[in-house]
């Protein structure tokens, strides 16, 4: 995916005048902040939870190496097969020559961020494979070439009437011929198209919520049902996960699940949470030939031990944008790439560069909505800060707002001489505001006064005020 | 009656407070430290306020440039140090001070000692009042039905919540009638309000309407950067809601023109 981060002040204000996508943020908003502070509510131990999934993601990314390794063993004792991709291109190589082994046409997909990351499906297609997202947000955006918008709800900047519009230009094919509106109808709608398309598919890929080292399995969890009838139905399923997803045991699976559904969507569990070990043994009734694990790491491993490791603990449950006050005023389009929100900017520069991506960390007022519901309890505005001191260092930042900067910092560090600065600001803009108590335009602090007055100082300083009192006094 | 601090009753055992005035404060609105020294003064405590301050370093810290804001972190450790206690009429700079200042000195062991000495004794006001010094009440007067905006780093860095509204509950002819989303940013954000103007404009303009439709005639809150940002917004729209900063309706001092009007 070609990003966009660079051009992500006109992004955002496009988005802003977006009336389509402004109802649709509303929805947003409206609905998951509130279901997951329900089901929180409902579970005391949540806090200590949070403790306990951030201990053992610390510890997993502490013995990485270890713990990939027994996954790669005992993936392979099952008959499955690991493959490791240092980065996006060798990640798609891999799973091209596993479809072209088995001559595959078409390949159907379940939901999997990493699949955006690697920008799969036109490399699949560009190679003569054709990809069928088959998670009905996912499958809403493909048909409009789109990307997602959120990393669990693909589609939640779109309307209804734009789904509908969707299905009525590409299911004609299929015999839809009548434009549906109603939700239920335009689900059966893609419940009937996607039904035929799972059972053709000679390849089914998944993404990964989990890898779990203990027993070489891999899980996902899902409402929709799709990501079973797209890895059990096909003679191969391949299974796209980035290193940091391993969870020790399936003990520890469950303290993740426990913290994941709460935090995504509120529920206390997913309508369905997949188990995978290997293919299909003699004794089964269904499921694959194949089974294969791509393990992407794309510069994750460059992030351990470093001063972003604790964004390797993110489990995508989405919390952060969904509370994210900047997130819900544009959407995630206009972030530019894969991940949007709050751990869209502070994974995004790591993984396309700070260069391209280092708006992002700095669209963010610091309001700390998103460390605070993190299940995982990343630290997410300090490591765009961290973003933003390596921009400073790299001498990133726009000129002016460096120049400015270091005057400031010069002052402030000669606290006399700022205080008569001081002084002589409140007297200026004082006298600029006349008797209104504020002022209207004012060309320096136009970003400001664009939008609102700037109330007026109400004199002297405090400090000059202080210091006659204190004069008077002695 | 303002509850005294039992340890207050003699000045030599009356706890010695360097107010941090913030540069906000300073500039647009002396009346806040005015009423700041007035509520701590009431508390029985000895208020000094060092003519070595200027900032706090915080638009540094979040523009990346570490290295003025350690230059900055030291000047305010150095001029504070000598104080019980540290109280700043604003979350955000208090938070600066009591939870980033210890961060900035992680490779100096000596520097970053004393920044943690003095990230224990600094305190945001309102909650120094209610936490430290167990006030409960206030003797003050205010007609009006007011909202109280949580600002971010208070709520979220310092978990100040229920410190103003137990005070403001003590204030007589005032009733309290919170807004929806009290807890939301109102898009300050320090420079982010100039570098990302339309968003903070987003930001502030929802804000506004909750306020708005709260109906309350005043707001009050305890960062006077959210306050600029709010009142700018109210007022450009023509809305009639007051702006005040909490301490000037707990001290009792309203008799200046609220945030931004006439006078």
């Amino acid at each position: 995916m070609h990003p966009t981060s660079q051009t992500f002040k006109a992004n955002a204000s496009a988005a802003l005048h977006d009336a389509a996508l402004q109802r649709a943020l509303k929805n947003l908003k409206s609905g998951f902040p509130g279901k997951r502070a329900a089901a929180i509510a409902k579970l005391p131990e949540f806090d200590a939870l949070r403790d306990a999934g951030r201990d053992l993601k610390n510890h997993v990314l502490e013995h990485l190496d270890f713990y990939l390794e027994r996954f790669e063993a005992q993936v392979t004792a099952q008959g499955g097969q690991v493959h490791w991709a240092r980065d996006a291109a060798e990640a798609n190589r891999i799973v091209l020559d596993i479809c072209r082994a088995v001559e595959a046409r078409t390949v159907t997909k379940g939901k999997s961020m990493v699949s955006e990351e690697i920008g799969l499906n036109d490399f699949l297609a560009a190679n003569g494979i054709e990809p069928i997202e088959t998670d009905l947000g996912e499958y809403i955006i493909q048909l409009r070439h789109e990307h997602p918008s959120h990393i669990i709800a693909p589609a939640i900047h779109l309307n209804r009437d734009q789904v509908a519009d969707a299905f009525h230009a590409h299911h004609g094919q299929y015999g839809f011929t009548e434009r549906n509106e109603n939700p239920r109808a335009l689900m059966s709608e893609a419940r009937q198209v996607l039904r035929q398309r799972f059972l053709n598919a000679d390849v089914g890929i998944t993404g990964a919520n989990f890898c779990v080292a203990e027993t070489g399995t891999t899980v996902i969890v899902t409402n929709e049902g799709n990501g079973d009838l797209t890895q059990i139905l096909p003679r191969v399923h391949i299974v796209l996960a980035s290193i940091e997803k391993i969870a020790p045991t399936l003990e520890d699976v469950s303290t993740f699940l426990r913290l994941l559904s709460r935090s995504a969507t509120g529920q206390e569990i997913t309508v369905y949470t997949t188990f995978s070990s290997g293919p299909r043994r003699p004794e089964d009734v269904d499921g694959p030939e194949q089974f294969h694990v791509v393990l992407l790491d794309n510069g994750r491993s460059g992030m351990l031990g470093g001063e972003f490791q604790d964004m390797l603990r993110c489990i995508r449950c989405s919390a952060c944008l969904n509370h994210c006050p900047v997130y819900g005023a544009i959407g995630g389009h206009a972030y530019g790439w894969v991940y949007p929100g709050p751990m869209g900017s502070v994974l995004t520069p790591q993984l396309i560069g700070v260069d391209i991506a280092g708006a992002l960390p700095n669209a963010s007022t610091f309001c700390g909505r998103c460390e605070d519901v993190c299940p995982m309890r990343i630290p997410l505005p300090a490591m765009m800060r961290h973003w933003r001191e390596r921009e400073f260092e790299r001498h990133l930042s726009p000129a002016g707002f460096r120049f400015g900067l270091r005057a400031w910092a010069f002052f402030a560090q000669r606290p006399k001489l700022y205080q008569s600065i001081t002084r002589i600001a409140a007297r200026v803009l004082r006298w600029l505001g006349g008797r209104n108590g504020r002022i209207k335009s004012l060309p320096l602090a136009h970003g400001w006064t664009a939008w609102r007055d700037l109330p007026t100082p109400q004199g002297q300083t405090f400090q000059q005020q202080w210091a006659a009192r204190q004069e008077k006094r002695s | 009656m303002m509850k005294e601090n039992p340890s207050a009753g003699s000045p030599a055992s009356k706890p010695r407070v360097g107010l941090f005035v913030t540069c906000l404060v300073d500039l647009f609105r002396p009346t806040v430290g005015f009423a700041a020294v007035k509520l701590l003064e009431d508390a029985g405590c000895v208020v000094e306020v060092p003519t070595a301050q200027s900032c706090c370093g915080q638009p540094a810290y979040n523009s990346g440039d570490r290295a003025a804001a350690r230059a900055l972190a030291r000047q305010l450790i150095a001029a504070f140090e000598p104080f019980d206690y540290v109280v700043a009429p604003s979350g955000s700079c208090g938070g600066m001070i009591k939870h980033h200042y210890p961060h900035l000195f992680d490779d100096d062991p000596a520097w970053q000692a004393r920044a943690e000495r003095l990230s224990a004794k600094t305190f945001e006001l309102v909650s120094f009042l209610t936490d430290v010094l167990g006030v409960e009440q206030v003797e003050a007067r205010y007609t009006g039905v007011v909202t109280y905006h949580d600002s971010c780093s208070g709520l979220r860095e310092l978990r100040i919540k229920h410190q103003p509204r137990r005070l403001l509950a003590s204030v007589e002819g005032l009733s309290l009638r919170e807004m929806e989303e009290a807890e939301v940013c109102c898009g300050f954000g320090g420079t982010f309000c100039v570098k990302y103007p339309e968003l903070s404009n987003r930001m502030v303009g929802e804000k506004a309407a909750r306020i708005v439709a709260s109906g309350a005639d005043t707001l009050l809150a305890g960062d006077m950067g959210c306050l600029l940002n709010m009142a700018g917004k109210l007022q450009r729209e023509g809305a009639t809601v007051r702006v005040r900063h909490v301490a000037e309706v707990l001290a009792g001092m309203t008799d200046a023109p609220a945030i931004g009007e006439p006078g």
